[in-house]
């Protein structure tokens, strides 16, 4: 950029002038190249902390991956003194625990994103929406404290002998323990955490439906729920499904709450009631105080599992965003 | 076409709209049921920690630091967990608005670089914060030992995707007029981005900053790995190289002991940390709205 000189001005601030020009070009090179490459190495980092993750897992592993092999995942056994360790009971705990959370957490978190993006009135939507955001805010640890002290001795007492006495017929509801940590006490913290997230998405998700469609199919003489059923959940069930991966993906991997009221059993046990143990709160509960080596990376060996199972349901769930629409998932 | 409808006919809805109508109000009053038990449970969490939290809650609790099981208070986590975060927080805000500058201001959109960038923040957000607590651990605990450092770095990687996250979204809504304006100016481009793009931005990546170190605030399963041996009697103003007390960790301690004092010094614990979470939560909420409003989306 040249700017010409004003009639009359001297050489001398001319030249002053050129310089301060060349110096700015010089330091917006320097700055341009400076700011760009600042944000790479920012974004570099970021993938280089996921491969690091992702090395320290199995190098940590390693030891328990050359001992056990792939018979770890097959084993139900969880004796760190004889050596003899295996993942079984902690993925049939992982697994009850997050599909128990996933069937009480979908249809209601569905239900309270139709109530926030259809039915409410603008003025409580603006409130609950809100509040039920703010039921992810808790932190686990305070969740898991409720869950252990209030929630476990309630769910002892009255549901789970109601549940027992009702419908003991199924295995899975079998006689309830003297404490309320079980795997269901666990399920329902699981819940109260997953709700959350789908219910935001899924409400994000059902405000995009076009107004034209729902309109008009009320000009046909829709009901409310065919609205729904008809035009809203189909237009979003891929959208919606992923918010379910990600829901599942935050039940599978929670630690700190579901350690505190699971119990820590070691065995599969059919239950629901019986005490029980997942990959994560394996994980938080036994490695302060690890026994040997081969245990360390046991819980190591653990984790490279909930790892991959992390990794896994991220790109499901980001598969099906994006053949959905991917700009619509990221409001959050 | 001949004309079905009787003109004459009253309108009352006949049986099978009737039924209609009734599944569409049954469910109708499921959806406002269900959203009436989530709102419920958040009420009845925070009633329980409140009415324990606060007959534990004293200016003594909040000021000194504990003795034995029960006495005293837990003024030394409250200030290991402050600093835990703030460092926390120096670390992970920088690269992650830097990271979002990058994704919307240089980067296309479309390309490989950027997506692959995009997928890592996603697959990292994904990652569960215990195993972030083991790579740390394996990372920098073993052979050096458990410090407080070494919790903040695990923090600011649960913290790093959310911090991008929000940039990015706050990034794209400041308008694009105010970039073309700086280029018609024959502005450089960093500098555009620094001294116009960001301070637009700024309001908005600090509300997104707080949430992240609200949520921060209360993980607890990475402190447990790499900042749970610490002395809580004592205050520790450095992190550096030892332990360093802090709230999750005390309160999932206390919440497995099953001795009724510890549980109340937890309680009070809990008061503390869910009090100052929700208020960042609704501050920032507030903030990010009105925001969102004055940038006229």
């Amino acid at each position: 950029m040249t700017t010409l000189p004003a009639v009359g001005t001297s050489t001398a601030s001319v030249s002053r002038g050129r310089t301060r020009q060349r110096r700015t070009a010089l330091v917006d090179r320097a700055g341009s190249r400076g700011l760009l490459g600042l944000c790479l190495l920012a974004g570099l980092l970021t993938v280089f902390v996921l491969a690091e993750i992702a090395y320290q897992v199995i190098d940590g592993a390693r030891p328990a991956i050359a001992h056990f092999g792939l018979h770890f995942l097959a084993s139900p056994a969880w004796a760190p003194n004889f050596s003899n360790l295996g993942a079984a009971t902690v993925l049939f705990g992982t697994a009850v625990s997050a599909l128990m959370a996933l069937v009480l957490a979908t249809p209601l978190a569905i239900a309270i994103a139709i109530y926030l993006a259809m039915l409410a009135p603008r003025s409580l939507r603006a409130i609950v929406g809100p509040l039920v955001e703010m039921l992810a805010a808790i932190p686990s640890v305070v969740l898991g404290l409720w869950g252990v002290i209030v929630l476990a001795p309630f769910v002892q007492r009255h549901i789970e002998p109601w549940l027992h006495s009702t419908f003991g017929f199924l295995p899975i509801l079998g006689a309830p323990q003297t404490t309320g940590l079980s795997v269901f006490t666990a399920g329902l913290v699981l819940t109260v955490m997953v709700i959350p997230i789908i219910a935001a998405l899924s409400r994000d998700l059902f405000l995009t439906v076009p107004r034209e469609l729902t309109e008009g199919a009320e000009a046909l003489g829709a009901t409310r729920w065919e609205v729904i059923r008809g035009v809203v959940l189909p237009t979003t069930v891929s959208g919606v499904a992923a918010a379910t991966v990600l829901g599942l993906g935050r039940a599978l991997g929670e630690a700190i709450a579901v350690a505190q009221v699971i119990g820590d059993g070691s065995k599969i046990r059919p239950s629901l009631f019986a005490p029980g143990t997942t990959l994560a709160s394996k994980i938080a509960v036994d490695f302060p105080n690890t026994l040997n080596k081969l245990h360390a990376a046991s819980l190591f060996y653990l984790a490279l599992i909930l790892l991959v199972i992390g990794v896994i349901t991220s790109l499901i769930a980001q598969a099906i965003a994006s053949r959905f629409d991917a700009t619509r998932l990221v409001t959050r | 076409m001949s004309a079905i409808v009787d003109a004459a006919a009253p309108l009352t809805p006949s049986g099978n709209l009737r039924r209609r109508l009734f599944v569409s109000q049954l469910v109708s009053g499921a959806s406002i049921l269900a959203s009436f038990v989530a709102v419920a449970v958040l009420a009845l969490v925070t009633y329980d920690v409140a009415k324990q939290g606060a007959s534990a809650l004293s200016w003594n609790f909040i000021t000194h630091n504990p003795v034995g099981l029960a006495g005293g208070g837990i003024a030394s986590a409250i200030i290991g967990s402050t600093l835990i975060i703030i460092f926390a927080t120096l670390i992970a805000l920088p690269v992650g608005v830097l990271t979002a500058v990058y994704l919307t201001e240089y980067a296309k959109p479309t390309s490989r670089l950027a997506r692959a960038l995009r997928t890592a923040l996603d697959l990292l957000q994904g990652v569960p914060t215990i195993v972030v607590g083991l790579f740390v651990f394996g990372l920098m605990v073993v052979g050096h030992g458990e410090s407080g450092f070494a919790g903040s770095v695990a923090l600011s990687i649960v913290m790093l995707p959310l911090v991008a996250r929000s940039s990015q979204e706050v990034l794209l809504l400041v308008p694009g007029t105010l970039r073309e304006a700086a280029d018609a100016l024959g502005v450089a481009r960093w500098r555009a981005i620094l001294t116009v793009v960001l301070p637009a931005a700024a309001g908005g990546i600090v509300t997104g900053a707080i949430l992240a170190v609200a949520r921060a605030a209360g993980e607890t399963a990475p402190l447990l790995l790499v900042d749970s041996l610490a002395n809580p009697t004592q205050t520790q103003l450095l992190i550096f190289g030892h332990g360093v007390p802090n709230i999750p960790v005390l309160i999932y301690t206390a919440s497995n002991l099953g001795i009724p004092e510890a549980q109340a010094r937890a309680w009070g614990a809990a008061f503390v940390l869910l009090g100052l979470i929700l208020i960042a939560n609704i501050g920032a909420r507030l903030a990010l709205a009105r925001y969102r409003a004055r940038l006229g989306q």
